[in-house]
């Protein structure tokens, strides 16, 4: 459209970029939490997400050799040896360490090649840049070695272990298996009731002819907008005195009568596109409206009945307040991973490892689902928008 | 039994009723109730065939019914009637209660502000998103990037920009971007330029531009030719639009004035009024690649014979967009507004999670859930549920309207 003519626009560098600037921008904010699921606590609030991805000055803590590594020289004992070739975890050995200290008062009291003062002036240390050290004492050793803290640029690391912890601790304040469970347990019934029943209806409104039609699609679009705040107490207290409380059944029915408005409208739109044609010759050849249903207008509405099946999985599984009210009990046995995570919030907001890793968990899914179903959500969308 | 079994056997008892109803039923009308053989053959089909419809669409009427027709009704009558008192007729009593609220009124207009901002700004994003999308050949994967937010919850939202607004005392390190951009202003020249110079061009062309459509709508008025509701109608937007560029100017001035704390790190959800635009933001980067999926395929549908004269005319590129392709899809903008409208007036989620209200940032829906919650007090939160229902019902009508006359 732009380039009639062969005359392409002038603009169009200037139009990359703003889009690689706003795609940046609607991204960092995920990529923030996806990044501090894969970090420690103490290296979320050492520094920002952004700079874990590269190489960093850091401050580790390591330990020497104990009395079992002391020598004898004369009137003093020695320990010598390399901290981070001793150490079980932390720096590979190899790196270049540029201060040390060996309180935790002073970190980076001292560069490597100087020698360490202590308060008792019975001690001294010295190390390298390799890490080899020379640690001694005019008295016997303890058992447990000399701290030292050592300063080096480490390059980026990542941890699984927030995941382990949220998934498989059974820590029950951290955990968010169950919640998950329980998340698929609402969605999945959630999503397919109301498909069933909106199909039949979307057809009979589609392709029967019967009186009050034209009223009942109107009723549809009427209630497509109504809020479901307003369902809240006349459904809860219906679902108490009808002996089904608070749990899976309720919240099942609720999403399904709070669906059904979108999938009936949805596919009856879908279904009346349809071609007349097909309809009436298996008509003709003595179909029923139940087989003409069910062998011809369920499979030819796929594409519908899928975009409705991600919108309505989608909306139940990142639903909050249908499940706080209909769902959850006071036991919170039954509690969803959205509900669960609000509560994160509360109890360990300022737990970034548990709540990032906690949150992606919950969202991880309907990314997945996104991504791989997208054609069929935007399909739906438009569908469902523009007339 | 474990949930996870009970959903599974739910699955099949649920599906399988669903469809054995229909399917019995159907079988049940043809060979038992009116059978298609016979003396009566020709008028029992014809009998069957008027009941049909009403099988098919038993089950669905039942639940729209019962969840969301019976529920309207149901809450008009709680907000009028009080639990404590044996659930007597109290007649207006919980809306003045409600009224006399300071926190309903700080939830009415923060509601307002949220529906304002957030459908014009996820829209004019949208717009922007999908202009510059389709001209680019990477654009599907840009679109579906910005569009990704639409799968995430409010509440996981929510969690993702916490850690955005996370401030830490200062002297540490921070961990929130929001932050850690802030500290690295401090009222040098870069400072003024961004914090400044920047607010003011944007608020002076919001203003401008809701003054100059606050024009649009008023100019008709003046010349006169509608009948007087349609008047009254435009009469009224267009007041409201120009109060609303006054408000604008008038932040200009205070933004001029105002010495911002530099080197401070805020606790930007706790900053009373800002706040509200700080959860706002969830909302704008949610719903903006909603907008921007339809608004492309609407633009993809403008005749490109349009556009082509417009070239040959010598219209320049913003030209053409403004002139041209905004005026055809203009249909498609305010379905795109309507429907964030219609997210704003119910979102709740964002607010509970984030601040819980606090802070003065209470809205309508969040407000409700206290009442009927919290306070357990059934009459003010259906009263505010009414309220809700008010705001939304001109959006109903008029899509009522819209579908009754697309299917004549």
């Amino acid at each position: 459209m732009d380039n009639i003519a062969g005359r392409k626009s002038g603009l169009s560098w200037a139009v990359n970029l703003s889009v690689v600037l706003l795609v940046a921008l609607w991204l960092f904010p995920t990529v923030g939490l996806l990044v501090s699921s894969f970090r420690t606590a103490d290296q979320i609030s050492a520094s920002g997400w952004w700079k874990a991805l590269f190489p960093s000055e850091q401050v580790v803590q390591l330990r020497t050799g104990g009395a079992e590594a002391a020598t004898q020289e004369g009137d003093l004992w020695v320990v010598e040896g390399n901290l981070l070739e001793e150490a079980e975890e932390g720096p590979e050995p190899g790196t270049e360490i540029t201060r040390f200290g060996v309180s935790s008062k002073a970190v980076d009291a001292y560069a490597v090649g100087e020698v360490a003062s202590f308060t008792k002036d019975t001690k001294t240390f010295t190390m390298d840049a390799a890490g080899n050290y020379r640690f001694t004492s005019t008295k016997e050793l303890k058992k447990r070695g000399q701290r030292v803290f050592i300063t080096a640029t480490l390059p980026p690391e990542f941890t699984l272990a927030n995941y382990d912890q949220v998934l498989f601790s059974g820590n029950s304040n951290d955990s968010m298996a169950k919640a998950f469970l329980n998340t698929l347990t609402v969605t999945i019934p959630a999503t397919i009731i109301p498909i069933v029943i909106a199909a039949f209806a979307a057809y009979a409104l589609a392709w029967m002819e019967f009186p009050g039609r034209a009223l009942l699609i109107a009723a549809v679009v009427g209630l497509l907008v109504v809020p479901l705040q307003l369902a809240l107490i006349p459904l809860l207290k219906l679902h108490l005195n009808i002996g089904i409380g608070k749990g899976y059944l309720g919240v099942w029915l609720a999403h399904t009568g709070f669906g059904l408005p979108l999938a009936i409208y949805l596919l009856r739109n879908y279904m009346s596109g349809l071609p007349r044609d097909i309809i009436e010759n298996a008509k003709v050849d003595g179909a029923t409206d139940f087989q003409i249903f069910t062998k011809i207008i369920l499979p030819l509405s796929f594409p519908a009945l899928a975009s409705f099946a991600i919108f309505q999985f989608l909306w139940t599984w990142n639903d909050l307040l249908v499940a706080k009210v209909f769902l959850i009990d006071s036991t919170g046995n039954t509690t969803v991973m959205t509900n669960q995570i609000v509560e994160l919030l509360g109890t360990r907001g300022g737990n970034w490892e548990i709540l990032a890793t906690a949150a992606f968990v919950s969202i991880s899914v309907p990314l997945l689902v996104f991504f791989a179903m997208q054609r069929y959500l935007v399909r739906g969308l438009l569908a469902g928008s523009v007339k | 039994m474990s949930p996870a079994l009970l959903g599974l056997v739910t699955i099949v008892v649920g599906v399988g009723g669903c469809l054995g109803y229909f399917y019995l039923s159907n079988l049940f009308l043809d060979k038992v109730l009116f059978p298609a053989r016979g003396p009566n053959a020709g008028r029992n089909i014809n009998r069957a065939n008027m009941v049909r419809p009403w099988l098919f669409l038993g089950p669905a009427i039942v639940a729209l019914g019962l969840y969301l027709g019976y529920p309207v009704f149901e809450t008009l009558r709680l907000s009028l009637t009080d639990r404590t008192q044996d659930d007597a007729f109290v007649g207006l009593a919980n809306y003045q209660q409600m009224f006399a609220e300071p926190k309903f009124w700080e939830a009415m207009r923060n509601n307002m502000l949220w529906l304002i901002v957030v459908p014009a700004a996820s829209t004019a994003f949208g717009l922007l998103a999908a202009q510059l999308t389709d001209r680019i050949k990477w654009g599907s994967i840009a679109k579906s990037l910005i569009f990704m937010p639409m799968a995430i919850s409010f509440v996981g939202a929510s969690v993702i920009f916490k850690l955005v607004y996370d401030a830490r005392p200062a002297g540490n390190e921070q961990i929130g971007i929001l932050n850690a951009v802030w500290m690295q202003f401090d009222g040098g020249f870069g400072s003024i330029l961004f914090l400044k110079v920047a607010p003011i061009l944007i608020l002076a062309a919001f203003a401008a531009i809701v003054a100059y459509v606050g024009w649009l709508l008023l100019r008709p008025v003046l010349n006169g030719k509608d009948n007087i509701i349609l008047k009254a109608l435009r009469a009224t937007s267009g007041l409201v639009s120009l109060y609303i560029a006054v408000i604008a100017l008038r932040n200009i001035f205070d933004i001029i004035g105002m010495d911002f704390p530099y080197g401070q790190p805020q606790t930007w959800l706790t900053l009373p009024f800002y706040n509200n635009f700080f959860l706002m933001v969830v909302l704008i980067w949610i719903q903006t690649g909603f907008a921007m999926v339809i608004l492309s395929a609407a633009l993809r549908g403008i005749p490109e014979e349009t556009v082509e004269a417009a070239i040959v005319d010598g219209a320049n590129p913003f030209q053409i967009f403004f002139k041209i392709k905004v005026p055809q899809i203009m249909p498609t903008i305010v379905v795109v507004w309507t429907t964030i409208t219609l997210v704003v007036l119910k979102v709740f989620d964002i607010v509970f999670a984030m601040t819980n209200g606090q802070w003065e940032t209470q809205v309508l829906a969040n407000y409700m859930y206290d009442k009927l919650f919290r306070a357990n007090d059934w009459g003010v939160g259906s009263a505010s549920a009414i309220i809700i229902m008010l705001l939304v019902s001109p959006i109903l009508i008029w899509n009522v309207v819209q579908a009754r006359k697309e299917m004549r």
